[in-house]
């Protein structure tokens, strides 16, 4: 890493040249269990390196518990960690060489930002000197080269955090683990620091771990957003593709927002609206079987002369900018909503007769559930 | 912005024109004093010391009125008039040896029950049995109340020359006395006082060892600490201000104990609690009658400049958190 000089502000955007590729991680078969409660049942992953994948699930999915495994915090019931092919079984935390920030900053106490940056060096027995020119330098990366001499409680959240990344990037790790460490910011900062983390990454080119339970910040930060549940994992994809084609309904309803819309499956698909549409994933094929059909606000469209479509009454309309979200009561008080471009919709008043219908090739099904209106993804 | 300025313009429009404008205090319409600057009451003022009243009038009665009697009489000849006298023969003879003799049974029976009491603090707050923890914790409370003469009796009926113990031992062909130990001498009276203040420093020190989180020594591990180092460059730091503390506490018990020191001893060791008990008793000599003021005087000089000594300890340990 290069000295960048005593700037007041970080500049992010500077090149920075990358010294080191980032090590390849492989998490094969994981099991840990505490008590009856599986936290981890089998779960494998291979993330490449320089590589920024984030786990999201659910509280209680098993996606901390899959990072404490790789830090070294919890020890396996079965599988294996591999860093760069070379198996961790054994080797203690602090052997690990893994850069881990945390949800509650961790800072020392006791100890100013510099000195908490150079800790890792102080253990591994870097000269006075030589730590602290490069917990300069770390600090200076982040842009609180004039907050050096601060103790954690005089700084802000978002500065604290900042430290807490240059100190685990001060060992230059082979693996960096963040650990929901957006989740204790406010918005506007936990926004920031959010592009501050992902353009130090690729700069670095560090192999990453991002733990979170927010879909907008997986989604917006990853390679390849790993979705969690129940210590398994329900799809890894690139965040576009998990979006765009979520595998199992538990993905779509997780990640954006998705309606769940009354069909019956028909041979050739599935009967919806009025429509026979092809189906994909692991739904039934069996005919006449009640399912729920999963479709996102913008795979669906509005039509002046309600026909063989869902017919139905403009109940609200919400403006998103280039987009407005526009509520739908159809057929047996099941509410829809259909993103439609804003000036398509500028003049559709609130009670006005319109016909809905689906416009995805293909869509995927879920088990029929009771009655429900419409779905909203989580918001953090 | 644009609200902020209507609120701006509506409050300069309140104020009519040849107004004065704010002023440092003016009676207000109930009555009371208003200062138009802070808009607080002098009774939002003193109300927040109002509870305090209670504990300031003990304080005073109980401590503040008889530390300057002590003071006082500690400079006062017999016959009135001011002296030097009492505080020279409180500082030599056997009220020095006093003085002494105190002063080491406070640092051993503060410094070795604060490290025992530490470790064993540890042990509980690191176990992951809450059973043990909350046994540990409700028999220190128990532990740390249960002094004075009972303690001195269940010591002696237990390890005295034939206590029941000793008894036994002596069964079994080990006879302590005849190894050393003694219950009736200073050593003896140590130990007692680790009674109490082993389980008092794992009362005090429980909660400041909750205060140091896993996250900070997880977060020392994964840059490569081992436990150890942990302790000496993080843990140990955190912790160091509330082990002076919890010591100096500690260190006062063990200085100001009287009751079981003399029922254990009779008096026989030279300890200056038991020789103030002596002077309260009416056993002085004619012309000394305010010595025992003089020492009860050294014993707050002792105090003062242990908490001076804790306080500057306690400054530079906690740095960090000012």
């Amino acid at each position: 890493m290069k000295v960048l000089g005593n700037r007041a502000k970080a500049d992010w955007s500077a090149p920075l040249p990358a010294e080191r590729a980032g090590a390849s991680v492989r998490l094969s078969g994981l099991r840990r269990s505490f008590g009856p409660t599986k936290a981890l049942n089998g779960l494998s992953l291979d993330i490449a390196p320089g590589e920024l994948v984030a786990l999201l699930g659910p509280s209680g999915c098993g996606k901390t518990t899959a990072l404490r495994v790789l830090a070294g915090f919890e020890t396996l019931d079965a599988g294996h960690v591999l860093v760069d092919g070379q198996d961790l079984a054994g080797t203690p935390a602090q052997k690990r060489d893994m850069g881990m920030v945390f949800q509650s900053y961790s800072l020392f106490p006791n100890m100013d930002a510099v000195d908490n940056v150079a800790f890792g060096l102080r253990m591994r027995g870097h000269a006075a000197r030589a730590r602290r020119d490069k917990a300069g330098e770390l600090l200076d990366l982040v842009g609180l080269a004039v907050e050096a001499k601060k103790f954690p409680h005089q700084m802000s959240g978002g500065q604290q955090q900042r430290v807490a990344l240059a100190r685990a990037l001060a060992i230059e790790p082979r693996v960096l683990l963040l650990d929901e460490p957006l989740s204790a910011l406010d918005a506007k900062v936990r926004l920031q620091l959010r592009q501050q983390i992902r353009s130090l990454q690729q700069r670095l080119q560090t192999t990453t771990v991002f733990v979170t339970h927010d879909q907008e910040e997986a989604l917006s930060i990853a390679d390849r957003v790993c979705v969690m549940r129940d210590g398994r994992i329900e799809q890894v994809d690139a965040p576009a593709d998990l979006y765009a084609r979520p595998a199992t309904p538990f993905v779509a309803e997780f990640v954006g927002t998705m309606n769940r819309i009354p069909g019956v499956t028909e041979s050739g698909g599935v009967r919806v609206l009025g429509r026979l549409l092809a189906m994909r994933g692991e739904g039934t094929t069996n005919p006449g079987v009640p399912v729920d059909v999963l479709v996102r606000p913008e795979a669906l469209s509005l039509s002046d002369a309600p026909g063989s479509d869902g017919r139905g009454i403009v109940t609200n309309k919400t403006f998103l900018g280039a987009v407005t979200r526009v509520q739908v009561l159809v057929e047996d008080g099941l509410g829809v909503q259909v993103d439609q471009p804003s000036e398509e919709v500028a003049t559709l008043a609130l009670g006005a007769p319109v016909g809905v219908f689906i416009a995805a090739p293909d869509v995927l099904t879920a088990e029929r559930r009771a009655p429900a209106a419409f779905h909203e993804a989580p918001s953090n | 912005m644009g609200e902020s300025a209507q609120v701006s313009a509506a409050s300069h429009r309140s104020i009519p024109a040849g107004d004065p404008g704010p002023v440092a205090t003016r009676r207000g319409a109930g009555g009371a004093f208003e200062d138009d600057v802070s808009g607080r009451t002098w009774r939002s003022r003193v109300s927040p010391f109002v509870g305090l009243a209670p504990f300031a009038l003990y304080t005073l009665v109980f401590l503040g009125i008889p530390a300057l009697a002590i003071v006082y009489g500690a400079f006062q000849k017999p016959s009135g008039g001011f002296t030097f006298e009492n505080l020279r023969l409180a500082t030599t003879g056997i009220y020095r040896t006093g003085y002494e003799t105190s002063l080491e049974l406070a640092v051993i029976s503060s410094v070795v029950p604060g490290i025992i009491g530490l470790l064993l603090a540890y042990a509980i707050h690191t176990s992951k049995s809450t059973n043990l923890r909350r046994i540990v914790s409700t028999s220190s409370g128990v532990f740390a109340n249960f002094g004075g003469v009972p303690l001195a009796f269940l010591f002696i009926a237990t390890l005295g020359t034939t206590g029941v113990a000793t008894t036994w031992l002596r069964d079994l062909g080990i006879d302590p006395y005849q190894h050393g130990f003694d219950l009736y001498t200073l050593s003896g009276v140590a130990l007692v006082y680790m009674y109490f203040q082993i389980p008092l420093m794992v009362l005090v020190i429980t909660p400041a060892l909750g205060g140091i989180r896993s996250t900070w020594r997880e977060a020392a591990n994964n840059l490569g600490a081992r436990s150890w180092q942990f302790w000496r460059h993080v843990g140990g730091p955190v912790l160091l201000p509330s082990v002076l503390g919890a010591v100096l506490l500690l260190f006062g018990s063990a200085l100001s104990a009287y009751a079981t020191a003399q029922a254990l001893t009779s008096g026989s060791i030279a300890l200056t609690p038991i020789q103030i008990g002596t002077f309260l008793n009416g056993n002085v000599l004619a012309g000394e009658q305010n010595v025992g003021k003089a020492l009860g005087f050294g014993m707050i000089v002792i105090i003062m400049v242990v908490m001076l000594l804790y306080g500057i300890l306690q400054r530079r340990a906690s740095k960090w958190l000012r």
